[in-house]
C-alpha cells in the first residue's frame, strides 16, 4: 500500500491545475508585456486568475501580488511592514515563536538592524493568545506577523481577534497563511488582515508561485527591482502558467473545502485515537482547534528520523521534527516552542494526510507506526532505562 | 531513501549484534538524548579477544547502522586491534555517510572506546 502523508510539506497538484498549466504552456506562451494578441491572451489569463484568486479571500483583485511562493511573500511582507515602521519611528514587531523560517529568520534580521521583538509564547497548545498579544503592543509596534496555522502542528490561530486588535491599535498585521489558504476560510475584510502570504504547491497547484495580499493604501516595498510587472511591485515576466495553475488549484480546493475537511477531520482524528495506544506517546498541539489533515505525535525513548526510513519502507510518506531530518542540531523549534524537551522533540512524528485518505489506508498507518515504534524501542537504551527506572518518564 | 548507501540501509534494516551482555566485561554509553543520539556498548572479553558484542542505540539510521558496523568490525578481534577502530573506517565500512551523519559514526568509535577503558578499569580493580 502506498500512502502520501506528508501534506504540510507539498500536495500533489490537482487535475484541474494541470490541464490548466499544460493549457497555458501550449496556447499562451506569448509575454503578457507584450502588444501582439498572444500576449495579451497571457496577459488576460493572468489578470483572471488574479481576479479569481482575490474572491476567494474577499480582496481586490489590485491588492494581490504574485511571488514566486510563500519565502517570497513573507519576506515581501515584513520588509514592507518594517519600512512602513521605519519612517514613522516605530522600531517594534510582535510575532510569534513558531512561525515558519520564511518569517522568523526575516525578522531577525531586521532585529540585528535595531528594530526590536516580541516572540509571543505559544502555550502547550500551540496557540497564540490574543490577550497576551494586545498587552505586548506599545506605542513603538509598527506591525504583528501571526500565522494562520501551523505547518508542523497544524493548530489554528486566533486570526479574526487578532486582526481586531491590530485595527483598533493602528498596528499592520500580517499573516502567513501558506498553510490555510485553500483549506480554511479565508476573508481579508472581516478578519481585519492587512497582509497575507500563500503558496499554490500547499493547494494542490505547482512550487514556486504564490501570492501576496496587500491592503490598498499600504506602500509596497520591492525586494525585486526590474521591469513594471505586477505595477512596480514585483519585478520579472510573469510566471503565467504557474499563475493560471494556481488560480485552478485554488477554485478546487475552496468548492470541495467543506466536504474534503469534515472526511479529513474523520480520519484525522481515527488516527489520533489510534496513536494514542501507543504508551508513553503524546499528540502535539490542541486536539481541535488544527488543520483538518493535521497530526503530530510525540513518542519517547526513540528518534524520529529512523521512524520515517521505516515508514518509507512501507510506502508511507511522513516528517518529523527530529534534528536528524534537517541536520541541524536541535529539534523542531515549534516542539520547543510548545514546551517539549529535545528528548521528546526528537522522537516526533507528522502525518498531514489529504483529501483522499481512506479509513483503510489510516488503519495500514496505524499498523505500522504502532510496529516500527516497538522494533526501535525494542533495541533503544533510554527506552531501556525509562522501563527499568533509572530515566523518568516525560510523557504519560 | 537515497539520502543513504544500501549498506547503510542494509544495517539499519537489519541491525547485528542487537542486545545487552548480562555482566559484560566493559560497557560503554556516549551521546545523550538531549542532541537526539545514544549508544551503549556492551563487550565480553576472554584472552584479551573481543568474544562477543552488543549494542543498544537511540538515534537516526545512521547512527544504528554505525553501531551495527562497528560492532561487526571488532568482533572476534583483539582488544589491542579494536582499540584502534576509527571511525573513518566505520564510515568507509558503510560505503560512506552524508557529511552531516558523519558524527553519528564518531559516536560508534567512542562507545566501543569507552566500553574499552571500562573494561580496563575493572580489571584493574580486580587485581
Ligand atoms: C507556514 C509556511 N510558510 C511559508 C512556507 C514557504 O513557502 P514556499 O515553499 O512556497 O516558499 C511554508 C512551506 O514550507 C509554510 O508551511
Ligand atoms: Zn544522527
Amino acid at each position: 500500500m502506498k500512502v502520501y502523508a506528508d501534506n504540510a510539506a507539498t500536495t500533489k497538484m490537482s487535475k484541474a491545475a494541470i490541464e490548466a498549466m499544460t493549457d497555458c504552456l501550449d496556447n499562451c506562451y506569448g509575454n503578457p508585456s507584450g502588444f501582439y494578441s498572444l500576449a495579451q491572451r497571457a496577459k488576460e489569463r493572468v489578470e483572471s486568475a488574479r481576479r479569481e484568486i482575490a474572491e476567494v479571500i474577499n480582496a481586490e483583485p489590485r491588492e494581490i501580488i504574485f511571488t514566486s511562493g510563500g519565502s517570497e511573500a513573507d519576506n515581501q511582507a515584513i520588509l514592507t511592514a518594517a519600512n512602513i515602521g521605519k519612517s514613522k519611528g516605530k522600531m517594534h514587531i510582535i510575532t510569534s515563536a513558531f512561525e515558519h523560517h520564511a518569517v522568523l529568520h526575516t525578522i531577525k534580521k531586521l532585529e540585528k538592524s535595531g528594530f526590536s521583538v516580541t516572540y509571543l509564547p505559544v502555550h502547550e497548545n500551540g496557540i497564540v493568545s490574543p490577550e497576551e498579544l494586545e498587552q505586548a503592543i506599545t506605542e513603538q509596534t509598527c506591525f504583528v506577523s501571526i500565522m494562520s496555522a501551523n505547518n508542523e502542528i497544524g493548530t489554528i490561530q486566533p486570526i479574526s481577534e487578532i486582526g481586531a486588535i491590530c485595527k483598533k491599535h493602528g498596528v499592520i498585521f500580517h499573516t502567513d497563511a501558506v498553510q490555510a489558504v485553500g483549506h480554511l476560510n479565508i476573508d481579508v475584510k472581516s478578519q481585519n488582515i492587512d497582509m497575507l502570504s500563500a503558496s499554490a504547491h500547499k493547494f494542490h497547484g505547482p512550487k514556486g508561485v504564490g501570492f501576496l495580499y496587500v491592503r490598498k493604501g499600504i506602500r509596497v516595498s520591492t525586494l525585486i527591482e526590474g521591469g513594471a510587472q505586477e505595477k512596480g511591485k514585483r519585478a520579472g515576466t510573469e510566471n503565467v502558467a504557474g499563475i493560471v495553475s494556481m488560480a485552478a488549484a485554488l477554485k478546487e480546493s475552496v468548492k470541495n473545502m467543506e466536504k474534503d475537511n469534515a472526511h479529513m477531520r474523520e480520519i484525522r482524528d481515527y488516527l489520533i485515537k489510534g496513536l494514542s495506544e501507543i504508551e508513553h506517546s503524546a499528540l502535539n498541539g490542541d486536539a481541535k482547534c488544527r488543520l483538518a489533515g493535521n497530526l503530530n505525535f510525540s513518542f519517547e525513548g526513540i528518534e524520529g528520523e529512523s521512524i520515517l526510513i521505516l515508514l518509507d519502507q512501507k510506502g508511507i510518506c511522513a516528517s518529523s521534527g527530529s534534528a536528524c531530518t534537517s541536520g541541524a542540531l536541535d529539534p523542531s523549534h515549534v516542539l520547543l516552542a510548545i514546551g517539549r524537551v529535545h528528548d521528546v522533540a526528537h522522537g516526533s512524528l507528522r502525518l498531514t494526510v489529504g483529501e483522499d485518505i481512506t479509513k483503510e489506508q489510516a488503519d495500514y498507518i496505524i499498523d505500522n507506526v504502532k510496529n516500527i515504534v516497538a522494533h526501535l524501542r525494542s533495541f533503544s537504551p533510554v527506552w531501556r532505562d525509562l522501563k527499568e527506572g533509572k530515566r523518568q518518564y516525560i510523557l504519560p | 531513501m537515497a539520502l543513504y548507501s544500501e549498506k547503510v540501509m542494509e544495517h539499519f534494516l537489519n541491525p547485528k549484534n542487537v542486545g545487552i551482555i548480562e555482566n559484560a566485561d566493559g560497557v560503554g554509553e556516549v551521546g545523550n538524548a538531549r542532541c537526539g543520539d545514544i549508544m551503549k556498548m556492551y563487550l565480553k572479553i576472554e584472552d584479551d579477544t573481543i568474544k562477543d558484542v552488543k549494542f543498544e542505540t537511540f538515534g537516526c539510521a545512521s547512527a544504528i547502522a554505525s553501531s551495527s558496523m562497528a560492532t561487526e568490525m571488532i568482533k572476534g578481534k583483539p582488544v589491542s586491534e579494536a582499540m584502534t577502530l576509527t571511525n573513518k573506517a566505520v564510515a568507509e565500512a558503510l560505503d560512506g555517510l552524508p557529511a552531516h551523519k558523519m558524527h553519528c559514526s564518531v559516536l560508534a568509535e567512542e562507545a566501543i572506546k569507552k566500553a574499552l577503558e571500562d573494561y580496563d578499569n575493572k580489571k584493574e580493580n580486580k587485581k
